[in-house]
């Protein structure tokens, strides 16, 4: 029996980090955009059933969309069995967010929320050290495992199940690389937005890590950008222990050095982080790249 | 956010770090007054712009008589001052800065930035004061000394004397470094820095440690809760194109190339400009109009593509997800009109109602070239720009 029937008859869990079992919190649901994407979400899939409580201080007792909504983050836990939360707060008030549900132990907190003090999320991750909370963003699209569950801001619709990974900074950007994925019938297993921000949670490595032991994922694609060493990074680990195929592209080779290119993340300073350089470490790991984002999808197939 | 050097040292001697004695001077009158003010033989007259380099571009003087003083307060301000981080059109002075001479026995380097790998800020030191640190970091890695700070509890004596000591500070003057360090820290924590920069620390002929340069560059997330800071931004010293971008909460950038780029997403915008050069143009723009663009929007990121003189054609790549396809194709029809668009203008739409977004554009009777992938839209904007 081929190893993912085996592994769906056991009920097990295909995908990472997130499937249609997984029972979320929506930190800012009554906020403008915690709103509509609390809807969006709840639309896709087996939303209904996922998204199950919403925090907004002061506001417990309420609710939104039929979702309860309590004073905290502890105190939804405690009374929906949530493990996984989602933060839409605005930037003064997200690090306060991210830092209360890692203080009621929740087990994946992914925050949206764009334009976060880097003060903020440097307090923010070094109160992290040591706990088992998984940090995705901020300042990133979500994550999603199609046909099962969303947890962000992606477009639910141009996603379909299958064996493809995607990691990526950007959001638009992995939407194209899932759009070209969809146009060769090739689904996905979960695609992950890690954010554009220069301090943040996990790193393309920590979700092909992920990747490299999920029975559904079959292949990659990693999509970087210039700023920092997380691509090289990935890379190399790649290089020793990933047992499937992975494909890249890095947007920025026309990138101008200095100037910030719209994500804080984005900069090329003191002339590291170029495109050139990470595209250049990551082919002599062993990773195919292009430098044409409109290949991601083909590139991907020929490696198959 | 960048300041000037003057606004950096005002900052930093708040925070307890010595800089020579100076006044900042917005005329050459006022810069011959400066210069009394002062007194002493010997006075420097540094041209105050956001670019580095100013030294070796000639905007930086040392005078060794009133006289001098003049002469060259006279050559520097108003001067197109061309440094390696300019541009070949450079930068027009129009502030300068006064300071006492300072009897330099000893010049380091001393900066701070936040250190991706470890999410802390990393204080770096080395000897080779007035170099460029990633000179220093290419060549002679080896005399560069990190200390990665913790959050909670700031820059320990013991790390500020080590790294201190480490440079070549003289054991007697450490004291004195740990204090300037120490000062440059909270500087940096307590305004929201995303770099600071002394670059000469130095030491004196009569034993003192001063900070004979200084910049700092601040977090622009975090510039609403430093009021003060925004007060100290320089209009002058920024790209009007990216200044009027900013009143729109659009992200532009201008680049030296002719086809004007209009995107939804930063990545997707980087992407964009990629494919472009990848087929034989050239990017006159980066611009990402957002997750939220409304027609309002879309008609100023026309405006400012057309600003410039050198665009042969524009593209717009959209993917739709939470904008949908036909809101912007309504935009970009209302931009195409209001601005009298004379250009090629070519448009790619992917993702939410992409269909609808594609029948509003057909039916605009605007010659918009549609393009059905990237790939596509590369190819024809290149071929449209070429005429």
């Amino acid at each position: 029996m081929p190893l993912r029937k085996w592994w769906l008859q056991r009920g097990g869990n295909m995908s990472i980090l997130i499937n249609k079992n997984t029972r979320v919190i929506t930190q800012g649901i009554t906020g403008k955009t915690g709103m509509f994407h609390t809807k969006m979400c709840k639309e896709y899939a087996f939303g209904a059933d996922c998204f199950v409580a919403g925090v907004t201080p002061k506001k417990g007792g309420q609710a939104y969309e039929g979702i309860p909504i309590y004073d905290s983050v502890k105190e939804a836990k405690v009374q929906t069995g949530a493990t996984v939360s989602v933060i839409y707060v605005p930037p003064p008030f997200a690090a306060a967010a991210i830092d209360e549900a890692v203080e009621a132990e929740i087990d994946l907190v992914i925050c949206i929320t764009e334009g976060i003090p880097v003060r903020d999320m440097i307090r923010t991750r070094y109160k992290m050290q040591g706990s088992k909370t998984r940090l995705i963003g901020p300042n990133c699209p979500g994550l999603i495992t199609p046909d099962e569950i969303k947890i962000g801001i992606m477009p639910g619709h141009i996603h379909k199940k299958g064996p493809i990974g995607v990691v990526s900074r950007s959001g638009t950007l992995t939407y194209e690389a899932v759009g070209q994925l969809r146009e060769l019938g090739l689904g996905q297993s979960s695609c992950v937005g890690i954010g554009g921000d220069p301090v943040n949670g996990m790193k393309h490595i920590d979700v092909l890590k992920l990747f490299n032991d999920d029975p559904e994922t079959e292949a990659v694609i990693m999509v970087g950008e210039i700023g920092g060493s997380d691509e090289e990074q990935c890379a190399r680990w790649i290089k020793d222990n990933m047992k499937k195929p992975v494909i890249g592209f890095i947007a920025g080779v026309t990138a101008p050095p200095g100037k910030r290119m719209g994500h804080a993340g984005a900069i090329i300073s003191g002339g590291k982080g170029t495109a050139q350089e990470k595209l250049a470490v990551m082919e002599e790991c062993g990773i195919k790249v292009t430098k044409n984002p409109a290949e991601m999808g083909k590139l991907l197939k020929s490696v198959l | 956010m960048k300041i000037h050097e003057y606004q950096a040292k005002e900052i930093l001697r708040k925070y307890g770090v010595p800089t020579p004695r100076g006044i900042p001077c917005f005329s050459v009158e006022e810069a011959i007054a400066a210069g009394k003010t002062l007194g002493g033989n010997v006075a420097v007259v540094k041209a105050q712009i956001h670019a580095g380099g100013r030294g070796k571009g000639g905007g930086v003087k040392v005078a060794k008589s009133p006289a001098e003083l003049e002469t060259y307060a006279r050559q520097i301000f108003g001067m197109q001052l061309v440094t390696h981080q300019t541009g070949s059109e450079g930068q027009k002075v129009r502030r300068l800065l006064i300071e006492e001479g300072a009897d330099i026995k000893k010049e380091l380097y001393v900066g701070m930035v936040v250190d991706r790998g470890t999410q802390r800020v990393a204080l770096m030191a080395s000897s080779e004061g007035g170099m460029d640190i990633e000179e220093v970091a290419a060549h002679t890695p080896e005399k560069i000394h990190t200390v990665f700070i913790d959050p909670m509890k700031g820059l320990q004596d013991s790390e500020a004397d080590d790294v201190a000591a480490k440079i070549g500070v003289p054991a007697n003057l450490v004291p004195q470094a740990r204090t300037l360090l120490q000062g440059l820290y909270r500087a940096f924590d307590e305004t929201d820095a995303s770099l600071a920069e002394i670059n000469p620390m130095v030491i004196t002929g009569d034993g003192r440690v001063v900070a004979l340069d200084a910049k700092m560059n601040f977090d622009s997330n975090a510039l609403y809760r430093h009021p003060d800071i925004v007060a100290l931004r320089d209009l002058d010293e920024e790209d009007p194109n990216e200044i009027e971008a900013s009143k729109f909460d659009l992200s532009y950038i201008s680049l030296d190339g002719n086809i004007g780029c209009l995107v939804n997403g930063a990545g997707l915008a980087m992407a964009t400009m990629d494919i472009v050069k990848l087929y034989g143009g050239n990017p006159a723009n980066f611009l990402d109009v957002g997750g939220g663009a409304t027609t309002e929007k879309v008609t100023e990121a026309f405006k400012l593509m057309l600003k410039n003189p050198n665009l042969r054609a524009i593209l717009v790549n959209i993917f739709g997800g939470i904008m949908k396809c036909d809101v912007i194709a309504a935009g970009v029809v209302a931009a195409a009109h209001e601005v009298k668009l004379a250009v090629p203008l070519v448009v790619r739409l992917e993702g939410t109602n992409v269909e609808l977004g594609k029948k509003i554009l057909a039916d605009s009777g605007l010659p918009i070239i549609s393009a059905v992938n990237m790939a596509d839209a590369a190819a024809k904007v290149v071929a449209a720009a070429r005429g």
